[in-house]
């Protein structure tokens, strides 16, 4: 690409001739303010916060859209950029629900940073105020229009990295909403609960469900005996949410902080992955040798679930019968934890915290019940939600000592803490699948490259012997459910010669999710995903079979893989949601 | 014989969809001919377009929902354009606008009577400022009107159907 030179307020810069002023101002380090502009979606020039003085140029523009060209003399901070910013955002306010200090958002909206940052005191503005109905219809995402600034990013984002458009603009004029087809809600419409549309939200318009309540309301009941089960990528995450850079690694802060908050037992879910890796990777060899449905599909993202649950029903044979790990930890807490310590079922209080809004609603799928009408998971809460819960017990998080899980559910590889990024379950699999195949001997160098990286869609190749015969098995991994179409799509087709298949609904898997800490770009992505490799780097065990819990619990209890016993508690069945629209 | 029209709009719909087959920006057309086909845009009928003109359903209810000229709700046999442009303004269209909407027992929101013989929009302006307060009922322009002589007028045309 040509390279054309950008003067932002006097500072030179050479920038791609692609570049719009505000990419070119992110090169000077010089920060506009933004609300309907987001690096990964498509710009839109809605909001016109960012606007700047371009010498020469009729009005202002807005940096977003305004393409770069060679010499272009641009100032961000003038008397006449200042004034009109300003009343843009005195505009949005006036339309905007005055209640920032109960509002779920409140110390982490762009809106209110702006507004802050703009040293708006006063709301010159007013009017008719919009008012809308509060969509609360689903387990996992909570909407409120009269929040919304009609920036569109949700729109673009469930559209650009999802493939569904769930949200359009309705009506026009002041009437204007971002709503779902025929104004339904969330839950009658081909939602996944992915949460990639919160986590672009700049205000509360749209919002996990907060379950911190009853969650804190359970900690303070002596009769509750509460368990907590930590996802991979929470670990990698949870520090921003603290005041901590992007990929800080504090899985013992966490453990500590969960300890504080005064749950019985601190767990892992990194645990119950190695154990989906035992149950999915002899499901594959099973499926194989047997005559299976083949590709293999992973099934730990529910948001995939809902989506192949929804739009390829089809499909369904091809979904590992594997639960998925918050699911397996959930089922051993109302199982195996009461059998085994004495304590009555009826007093367990079962946790999860994930990086995940559509695990609050995976954990009300009636599949999901070891015993009859007794959720195996009481309550999800996000990242997110722990980060505030943390924060709402004034605990000091980053003077936190470093402490360990409780034992023996809290005992993980490194196999199972790469669940969290993209190619992560494929790669663990394998790592197992490669050693029970080759009578125990690693797969060679034990991390499998080809996995890695957040290209759209992975594919690679790795022999095998087989009764025998050495075998090429055909792997492909994808994330987005984008991306996941394009592979269900060639599937239906008979043009899919894989044998396994890893999906995960957000991008770049688990650490990119919609429950995880706010902002989410590239650079935050990449950073949390280099700490799940360092941890995994870290583990002494980093192959799930070898996990000496594992071991044990399938000595002691459960049996074997896909056994008896396995198959009523780890493994599950999937139905096709109907969606009229 | 209801049954049998609608047989019929859906034999004219799937016609019209594949005449506009692979047509770049052919939302809008198809839009007006099906409201022409329906006399409204039925919730099936904005699936079916959405499926086959490849166009996500958000999409279709966005731009349905963005122009006045597209109906998601059945129109009345009589469709009543009442002006409320500067003139008829002045000269008290609100007040006949009133007393026709109380003639036809329509509540709050409600455009179209529960029987279907009327419905009632506002047009800003229909170009005959000089007979103001003035309105259309179809095709014809009344004009001069007051809240008074507006109810037997309704009424004409409500016996007229009968």
């Amino acid at each position: 690409m040509e390279l054309v030179k950008v003067t932002i307020d006097n500072k030179t810069v050479s920038v791609p001739s692609d570049y719009t002023v505000i990419e070119a101002a992110q090169i000077a380090g010089i920060h506009i303010p933004q609300l309907c502009y987001h690096p990964e979606l498509t710009k839109e020039g809605a909001c016109r916060v960012c606007v700047v003085e371009i010498e020469g140029a009729r009005g202002l523009g807005a940096a977003c859209v305004y393409p770069v060209n060679d010499g272009m003399v641009v100032h961000t901070n003038t008397p006449l950029v200042r004034e009109t910013r300003k009343t843009v955002v005195e505009l949005l306010l006036a339309n905007h629900p005055q209640e920032c200090l109960i509002c779920q958002k409140n110390n982490n909206c762009e809106l209110q940073t702006i507004a802050a940052d703009l040293g708006i005191r006063e709301i010159p503005y007013t009017g008719e105020k919009r008012n809308a109905k509060k969509d609360e219809s689903n387990p996992s995402i909570v909407r409120d229009p009269n929040k919304c600034i009609l920036c569109g990013r949700c729109i673009r984002a469930c559209q650009e990295h999802q493939g569904l458009d769930v949200y359009a603009f309705v009506n026009r004029g002041f009437k204007t909403l971002v709503e779902p087809a025929f104004s339904y809600d969330l839950g009658e419409v081909t939602c996944t609960y992915c949460g990639q549309c919160v986590a672009v939200c700049p205000t509360a318009a749209i919002c996990e469900k907060d379950d911190t309540e009853q969650v804190f309301d359970a900690l303070g009941d002596p009769n509750k005996y509460v368990i907590v089960q930590t996802a991979p990528a929470t670990r990698v995450a949870l520090g921003e949410a603290l005041g901590l850079p992007a990929g800080e690694i504090v899985t013992g802060k966490m453990v500590a902080a969960l300890r504080r908050l005064g749950f019985d037992k601190v767990f892992d879910t990194d645990f119950s992955a190695d154990l989906t890796i035992m149950e999915e990777g002899y499901e594959f060899l099973d499926r194989v040798v047997n005559g299976g449905t083949l590709p293999m599909i992973t099934s730990c993202s529910p948001g995939w679930i809902n989506f192949i649950e929804m739009k390829y029903p089809d499909l369904l044979p091809h979904l590992s019968t594997a639960k998925s790990p918050q699911a397996m930890f959930g089922a051993l807490t109302k199982t195996y934890w009461p059998e085994t310590q004495g304590i009555p079922l009826e007093k367990i209080y079962s946790v999860s915290v994930m990086p995940c809004t559509a695990k609050k609603a995976e954990r009300v799928r009636p599949q999901l019940q070891s015993n009859p009408g007794i959720p195996d998971v009481d309550a999800v809460i996000t990242t997110r939600e722990l980060g505030r819960m943390i924060k709402n017990a004034g605990i000091d998080f980053k003077n936190l000592p470093e402490e360990k899980y409780d034992s023996p559910l809290g005992v993980s590889t490194g196999a199972a803490v790469i669940f969290g990024v993209t190619g992560g379950v494929m790669e663990a699999a394998l790592r197992t699948i490669y050693a029970v195949l080759n009578e125990g001997k690693d797969i060679p160098g034990i991390n499998f490259m080809p996995a890695r990286g957040m290209e759209g869609i992975k594919e690679a190749t790795v022999d095998v012997p087989i009764n025998g015969n050495n075998v090429t098995v055909k792997l492909a991994v994808a994330h987005t459910l984008k991306n996941a179409r394009t592979l269900m799509d060639k599937i239906r087709a008979g043009e899919a010669d894989y044998h396994f298949i890893e999906i995960m609904a957000c991008p770049g898997g688990c650490i990119g999710g919609g429950g995880q800490p706010q902002p989410v770009n590239a650079e935050v992505r990449a950073a949390r995903t280099a700490a799940v490799y360092r941890v995994d780097e870290d583990k002494t065990i980093r192959q799930s079979h070898k996990n000496p819990d594992i071991i044990a619990l399938y000595d002691n209890w459960l049996g074997k893989p896909l056994g008896e016993k396995s198959h009523h508690l780890l493994h599950t069945h999937y139905k096709e949601q109907p969606r009229e629209v | 014989m209801v049954e049998k029209t609608l047989e019929k709009s859906w034999e004219q719909l799937n016609q019209l969809l594949e005449s506009y087959r692979c047509t770049k920006g052919s939302m809008i057309p198809v839009l007006q001919q099906a409201q022409e086909i329906f006399g409204y845009l039925p919730k099936d009928v904005l699936i079916k377009i959405s499926k086959e003109l490849d166009v996500a359903i958000s999409q279709v209810f966005g731009v349905v929902t963005f122009y006045s000229q597209f109906h998601l709700e059945p129109r009345g046999k009589n469709i009543i354009r009442s002006c409320q442009g500067t003139a008829c303004h002045v000269r008290g269209a609100k007040a006949v606008l009133d007393a026709i909407r109380e003639r036809l027992g329509l509540k709050d929101g409600q455009i179209t009577t529960p029987d279907n013989e009327f419905t009632i929009e506002t047009v800003a302006c229909i170009g005959a400022c000089g007979l103001a307060p003035c309105l259309m009922i179809n095709d014809d322009t009344h004009g001069r009107l007051t809240a008074e002589s507006v109810a037997p007028m309704i009424d004409k045309y409500y016996n007229n159907k009968k």
